[in-house]
């Protein structure tokens, strides 16, 4: 890649007016450090990323405001998260996380576990206890 | 302390560039990826992230720092933490000392990073080198300025649980020498890199992996329009996104390769640097490849397209390596 050809493409960065470095060659195929606005084909494949999250979590939060889950998966697409990375952040199973997702089970939760829930989306353990109450909005 | 802030592709090789720098040890970013043979590429399929398989450019997190200080024949010293109470002690104490201490965190936790770029990854690099009250002096090396960060929030940040936890690692060098066996170090790391890249006997790793990853390409199904959107943007995102310097680290070796060739004055290597940095528009060109076929507008290129393009990266790069391995024997 020479200097010239480093992209600049602002519209719809991702970087959020910030600078990436890359590495390109000047004229005399030198190499420096070289700040970028933006690439369009990075860009795009991020904000693919990035919908599909957002898609994940609309469609969670209806079932959730529907009464059909419990918060926990709208809250886990919100946190960027899926299964796994719950599972992991929580030190809880995956089954017993899905386990979770049902709405009686989630209204039986001791606050044992809601707390370890509120740590891994760092929120206050209240908020999770509102929900178990029949909250359906956000606090 | 006075504290040099530079902007770098890539944390973990940007942390140590700064960290030998200020030791006194003057040390470009690409020669730190470079000199710990930090390059290379792996399909694990086994591995998912959000659904996706793992595919890297480089070694595993902590490679580069663990390799670079062992080879340069420098002290690591390094400490996790299972109490983050002790470890933000642990940093602070550091600080009073004057130290520029090194950490690892979750990028999702940190607030000076901008919301799209927010991901739960955590073992990223970052520098310490003051505190202001409960507010700390942060160098993070993809950032064009210095940083600066509430004292919860890079807690959180540090003590972030889940995959690759960070446990509060801390780090910093001791012992750096002044002067290095600039020869040895490059020839060795060169000879290693090649070995990464083409000498292992698994399919996912190096340049095996890249045909590997071409096949898949090739077998994906048409129909499946959504998948492949995601599978193909999930590639170039690996490739780009992640502080890669572009075309996935191979820029920013061939700077390595030019570096190296002009501190040795050896024309091989300066010459192996040109062919990388075509291997990288291929990289570039590759990646548009990807993001056209998901656009799905009226000329888009094939699958075949794409893998081809892909095998034809695995090439060439088997060709240099090859070529860079026999001069790395030499003498």
């Amino acid at each position: 890649m020479k200097l010239d050809e480093v992209p600049q493409d602002t519209e719809s960065s991702a970087y959020a007016g910030h600078q990436k470095l890359l590495y390109a060659v000047d004229e005399e195929g030198c190499y420096q450090g070289a700040q970028s606005a933006g690439w369009d084909a990075e860009n795009y494949a991020t904000q693919q990323a990035l919908a599909e999250l957002e898609v994940l979590e609309q469609q969670a939060k209806q079932r959730w405001q529907a009464g059909e889950t419990s918060v926990l998966p709208y809250l886990m697409y919100r946190y960027r998260m899926d299964e796994l990375a719950l599972a992991q952040c929580t030190g809880l199973w995956r089954w017993r996380i899905r386990r979770h997702f049902k709405v009686p089970v989630y209204q039986q939760l001791p606050v044992r576990i809601l707390t370890r829930y509120a740590q891994a989306f760092s929120l206050p353990v209240e908020q999770l206890l509102a929900y178990q109450q029949g909250q359906l909005d956000e606090l | 302390m006075s504290f040099n802030h530079e902007q770098s592709a890539h944390c973990e090789s940007g942390v140590m560039s700064s960290l030998l720098t200020h030791a006194g040890l003057p040390m470009s970013e690409p020669m730190a990826l470079g000199l710990s043979s930090g390059i290379a590429f792996a399909y694990i399929p086994l591995v998912k992230l959000s659904g996706m398989p793992l595919i890297a450019y480089r070694m595993p997190p902590k490679h580069i720092i663990k390799t670079l200080s062992k080879r340069l024949g420098c002290r690591l010293h390094s400490a996790t933490f299972s109490n983050p109470a002790a470890g933000k002690q642990a940093l602070d104490q550091a600080l009073e000392q004057g130290r520029l201490v090194g950490m690892q965190s979750s990028v999702f936790w940190l607030p000076y990073f901008p919301p799209e770029m927010r991901f739960h990854f955590n073992a990223h690099n970052l520098l310490a080198y003051g505190r202001e009250g409960e507010e700390y002096l942060l160098s993070d090396p993809v950032f064009e300025q210095p940083v600066r960060c509430a004292s919860d929030d890079l807690q959180r940040a540090r003590f972030a649980k889940g995959s690759l936890a960070a446990k509060g690692l801390l780090y910093w060098l001791e012992d750096v020498p002044s002067e290095v066996d600039w020869e040895k170090l490059i020839r060795s790391s060169i000879l290693s890199t090649s070995r990464i890249i083409d000498g292992l006997p698994l399919p996912w790793i190096g340049i095996r992996g890249i045909a590997y990853l071409a096949r898949k390409i090739a077998g994906l199904d048409e129909q499946a329009k959504k998948y492949n959107r995601l599978y193909l943007t999930h590639i170039v995102r690996m490739q780009e996104e992640i502080g890669t310097g572009g075309a996935g680290f191979r820029f920013m070796y061939a700077s390595f390769l030019q570096e190296a060739g002009s501190l040795l004055n050896e024309p091989a290597l300066c010459a192996a640097s040109q062919q990388l940095t075509a291997i990288g528009d291929q990289w570039r060109q590759f990646a548009l490849l990807c993001v056209q076929h998901s656009r799905g507008k009226s000329e888009k290129p094939s699958l075949a397209e794409i893998s081809s393009a892909l095998l034809a990266i695995a090439q060439a790069e088997r060709v240099l390596f090859k070529e860079l391995a026999c001069w790395a024997k030499r003498k």
